[in-house]
């Protein structure tokens, strides 16, 4: 009997590689929708797509040492300039859309929705 | 390396004429902190790419690289905060003072009626990939960056195109007072845009505008020179023809190499046959409805460099795979 129980999402999926191939599927989702783009418009694209892989890393349940200050001081200006519950479910409805793409199966995809969840609060300065 | 009492190694450090000493689990930005050196940082955890620095002679450990884009890698640029030495390395921080060395100008003559073709001979050997930029220096320290237009030669020449800017006091001084003969201070090659001899069969997307074309034209000819097989496309613009160059010597590159596409592009009214007409960006990213798989290199003005880094990419080419270089224009 395999031991996949007692390992992380992120290593069940394929650990740094799976964050290589979601990475650039899922900003482009984000770039492309409408409804949360512009919180991307100025930001140098380098620089982004290396906050995304930390991003997914910490929601595949990787090795990160996000902090919810980390969060809350990171995503400050975007609350102040009209984030809220809306652009949070938009970003994670494209990482949920992401996934199925990568053929990730629904439940460990609905583990990775509940990670991000934990930093909803954090992420909108509640 | 050097054992310490307790027999575990350390490794060592050399930054300018210092020495600092890396014990086991301590990282390089630990060290560096730990000895005050001045160095940026933030996010200490792989992030924010603020500590990255570079080994002059020894590969960093691959874990400090992860993340970096491949010209990066090559170069041995790692980050600070996620190294742990395995050997010892010789380092130089983004932010330290350059080395120069002086060249001599053996060539100075009109491109077209604003673009400057300025050569810079070297006695020894001038390390670079054709792409990369450095900086030059006047003798009253007035500094400016160019991009070098050539690939490394036997003659140990360095290639430049500058446009003259309105009242760009070093532009101006280039073209107006600089001779055959003189001398010129020159950094150490830098930048990240550059061709790396890999998946021959990939198409390049080339766009650029103005002297945008000097590093595009170093990729091109390392690129055909590594007999790169795939589709190769270089788009160049500006508002009139007469801010074009080369257009000549590309168009006969395009006969001989049947994989180079040569598409020259003007946003004025005056567009002659032969000509695209309009801006590099609309013009490239109509004729290409897929970029999935490309490699693309962007040089020029930064509205144009920005736009297409991201179109390109919403075109489907991998973020890893766009090399970007855009012209800061420094106020006089």
């Amino acid at each position: 009997m395999s031991n996949q129980n007692n390992k992380s999402i992120y290593e069940r999926i394929g650990g740094e590689a799976s964050v290589n191939a979601a990475v650039d599927i899922f900003y482009r989702k984000v770039l492309n929708d409408h409804r949360i783009n512009r919180f991307f418009d100025n930001v140098n694209m380098e620089t982004q797509v290396a906050k995304q892989k930390a991003f997914l890393t910490m929601a595949f349940g990787g090795p990160n040492s996000y902090t919810g200050e980390d969060m809350r001081k990171g995503h400050a200006q975007l609350v102040k300039a009209g984030l809220n519950d809306s652009h949070f479910d938009a970003v994670v409805e494209n990482l949920g859309a992401t996934l199925i793409e990568l053929n990730v199966p629904q439940d460990i995809i609905n583990e990775i929705v509940v990670i991000c969840e934990t930093t909803r609060n954090d992420v909108l300065g509640k | 390396m050097e054992s310490n009492l307790n027999g575990s190694t350390m490794t060592r450090l050399t930054l300018n004429e210092h020495i600092y000493y890396c014990v086991p689990n301590e990282t390089v930005l630990e060290v560096l902190l730990r000895e005050d050196v001045k160095i940026s940082y933030a996010c200490k955890k792989g992030t924010c790419h603020s500590c990255m620095v570079r080994s002059l002679d020894n590969a960093p450990p691959e874990v400090a690289q992860a993340g970096l884009r491949d010209t990066l890698k090559k170069h041995n640029h790692f980050l600070a905060c996620l190294c742990y030495p395995e050997q010892d390395m010789a380092i130089k921080l983004p932010d330290q003072s350059e080395f120069y060395t002086q060249g001599t100008v053996v060539a100075n003559e009109m491109l077209n009626r604003n673009t400057l073709l300025l050569i810079i001979a070297f006695r020894d050997a001038f390390e670079f990939t054709a792409g990369q930029f450095v900086n030059l220096q006047r003798a009253d320290g007035l500094t400016r960056s160019y991009s070098i237009a050539n690939t490394p030669q036997e003659s140990n020449t360095l290639e430049f195109h500058i446009r003259r800017l309105p009242n760009g006091k070093f532009s101006e001084w280039l073209h107006d007072e600089v001779k055959i003969g003189d001398s010129i201070d020159v950094s150490e090659a830098r930048g990240h845009c550059f061709y790396l001899p890999e998946r021959s069969q990939q198409g390049l997307l080339l766009v650029g505008t103005g002297t945008g074309l000097a590093p595009l034209a170093g990729i091109l000819t390392d690129a055909l020179a590594h007999g790169h097989a795939g589709p190769i496309y270089l788009f160049h613009g500006s508002r009139e023809i007469e801010d074009l160059y080369r257009i000549d010597e590309m168009r006969l590159l395009s006969e001989q190499y049947k994989n180079f596409h040569y598409i020259p592009c003007l946003s004025g009214d005056k567009v002659p046959g032969g000509f695209s007409q309009g801006r590099v960006d609309e013009v490239s990213l109509a004729l290409f409805s897929d970029l999935k798989g490309w490699r693309i290199f962007l040089c020029g003005h930064p509205d144009m460099v920005n736009k297409m880094k991201k179109m390109t990419f919403l075109k489907g080419a991998s973020s890893a795979d766009i090399y970007a270089d855009a012209f800061l224009l420094t106020p006089t």
